[in-house]
């Protein structure tokens, strides 16, 4: 039984100024679903992100989200967004993951405080709440920033290549919390390049091509992508 | 001896005493505002908005001579304006947005600089470029720390969303929409804070007590609560170092106290680094 749509694209037409880089998208991502963004640079993937994150007004169509608002997503951007040598500690990058519970005044409870060490032991930064973001590694900030996804604790989440220029392991035990993820009913969108997660760990895959786009179970899209480019 | 040499002036000169008074209310206001333009990567930024404002200060020279309403009105709308217009022509064009405001101040600078020029002496122009600390009135002095008490008000209710939106804006976005007007607000409290220094400080030294005391910080510290009260520390200890040089010395005030900072940058730049072998190699050889 397929479930029903958590987020639908009516002939959705993305672009910048007068040029359009996503024409006509008509999709719909169930519920729960574990969906992989694919498709080469400047097909549109990241510009369907900030589209879904409401930072991007649509040319044309429309994106429906049944059954929360846009306020529910949790959005990882692409590392090159963030500024890394911000003076700040792990545990105050990770904090922030509470904004919705504490906004702009309120402080961290006993509690909370908990979630924070719960979520920096999940992905593998035990311990290191004092450390300054500077301090880290890609990976190691990777990993930070997945800690405070887990403290948005959003239904959906969308990941923009959350990949990119990080060490296997460190790959590995994010795509196991992704898994993690899909298994408790969240929606996830992740951009990716890397064919081989793709088709290992993500069942449903949106192709992105030409401004076109292509919509379905991974194996059928990627083995129609691949016989099309062999032609 | 010590006594006369550091306190006296200040206890014995009214003017001192209000120099003082005005500089440390801009350290207090203006500082926090300048570590937040650095880390945003916008210390150039805060420096071509303070050349902008000057055609507004000129324009209120022009019509009411050096009346302290005048100017600060004049400044404040067209700061508000040339920052207005730089994200418009930066949206606009293909122009990154550095080269709008560079184009920006330098017309503005030319502009401000002809207006006066027009209309006043050599000494009501260098009184607006570099300001006159030594010549605070009291309602100067009372715009200063007007100005001062509401950027601290803003930036305590502000300021998580600011700490926020300067290290992840798009994450700010998404998950409040602090993030769409936090940075308009944080804009227009630095073109409030610069036109306020220009009374002090000028125009073209204004925005140095902004920057200077959040670059000597951001040299000593990876802590954003410890970098912001070192850099107000900075700006008031270099207020009052600056202002004891101009007054033993006979030197023309509002530049010493930013090269005090300067000095302060210098030394920090030195002494300030990691204790990492290339680093420290890299300086001795640089030194012989």
């Amino acid at each position: 039984m397929v479930n029903p749509p958590a987020i639908s694209f009516h002939d959705l037409t993305l672009g910048y100024g007068k040029h359009a880089v996503l024409r006509h998208l008509e999709a719909s991502v169930p519920r729960g679903a574990l969906l992989a963004v694919v498709g080469a640079n400047g097909t549109g993937k990241s510009t369907l992100l900030k589209a879904l994150m409401g930072e991007l007004k649509p040319m044309s169509g429309s994106i429906h989200l049944q059954g929360f608002g846009w306020r529910d997503l949790a959005y990882l951007p692409q590392r090159v967004a963030l500024e890394q040598n911000f003076p700040m500690d792990v545990h105050d990058c990770v904090a922030m993951g509470l904004w919705r519970q504490v906004g702009v005044f309120g402080g961290v409870s006993p509690a909370q405080e908990h979630k924070i060490t719960d979520a920096l032991a999940t992905v593998g930064m035990g311990g290191m709440q004092h450390s300054t973001l500077s301090r880290l590694s890609g990976g190691q900030m990777q990993r930070v920033l997945f800690a405070r996804l887990l403290l948005q604790d959003a239904p959906v989440i969308l990941l923009d290549e959350p990949f990119n220029a990080i060490d296997t392991n460190t790959t590995l035990d994010l795509l196991k919390l992704i898994q993690h993820w899909h298994q408790q009913g969240r929606t996830v969108l992740t951009v990716l390049h890397d064919w081989g997660l793709v088709r290992q760990y993500f069942p449903a895959t949106l192709w992105l091509t030409d401004g076109q786009a292509v919509y379905g179970n991974t194996a059928k899209v990627l083995g129609q992508q691949s016989e099309r480019w062999v032609a | 001896m010590l006594y006369d040499l550091l306190f006296a002036p200040f206890a014995d000169y009214v003017f001192m005493q209000r120099a003082l008074v005005g500089t440390w209310a801009m350290a207090l206001g203006a500082t926090p505002f300048g570590v937040f333009l650095l880390l945003r990567r916008m210390s150039l930024v805060g420096d071509a908005m303070a050349h902008a404002i000057l055609p507004g200060i000129a324009v209120g020279y022009l019509l009411a001579g050096l009346s302290l309403t005048a100017m600060t009105l004049g400044g404040l709308v067209v700061g508000m304006v040339v920052a207005v217009l730089t994200s418009m022509v930066t949206r606009l064009t293909r122009l990154p947005e550095d080269a709008s405001l560079a184009a920006f101040y330098l017309v503005s600078l030319a502009l401000g600089v002809l207006i006066i020029s027009s209309k006043g002496s050599s000494v009501d122009l260098v009184h607006v470029l570099f300001g006159s600390v030594l010549a605070l009135n009291n309602a100067a002095l009372l715009l200063v720390a007007s100005i001062a008490t509401l950027s601290m008000l803003t930036l305590a209710v502000l300021y998580r969303p600011l700490v926020l939106e300067c290290f992840d804006s798009a994450y700010c976005r998404s998950v409040s929409t602090f993030g769409v007007w936090t940075p308009v607000v944080f804009l227009v409290m630095v073109v409030l804070n610069l036109v306020g220094g220009f009374h002090a400080l000028g125009t073209l030294m204004a925005v140095g007590i902004m920057i200077l005391p959040a670059v000597v910080a951001r040299l000593w510290t990876q802590q954003l609560g410890t970098m912001l009260a070192l850099a107000v520390t900075v700006a008031m200890l270099c207020s009052w170092l600056g202002l004891l040089m101009s007054f033993h010395f006979d030197l023309p005030s509002g530049p010493t106290i930013i090269l005090s900072l300067g000095g302060m940058y210098i030394l920090s730049a030195l002494f300030a680094l990691r204790p990492q072998r290339g680093k420290v190699d890299s300086v001795r050889q640089f030194l012989q």
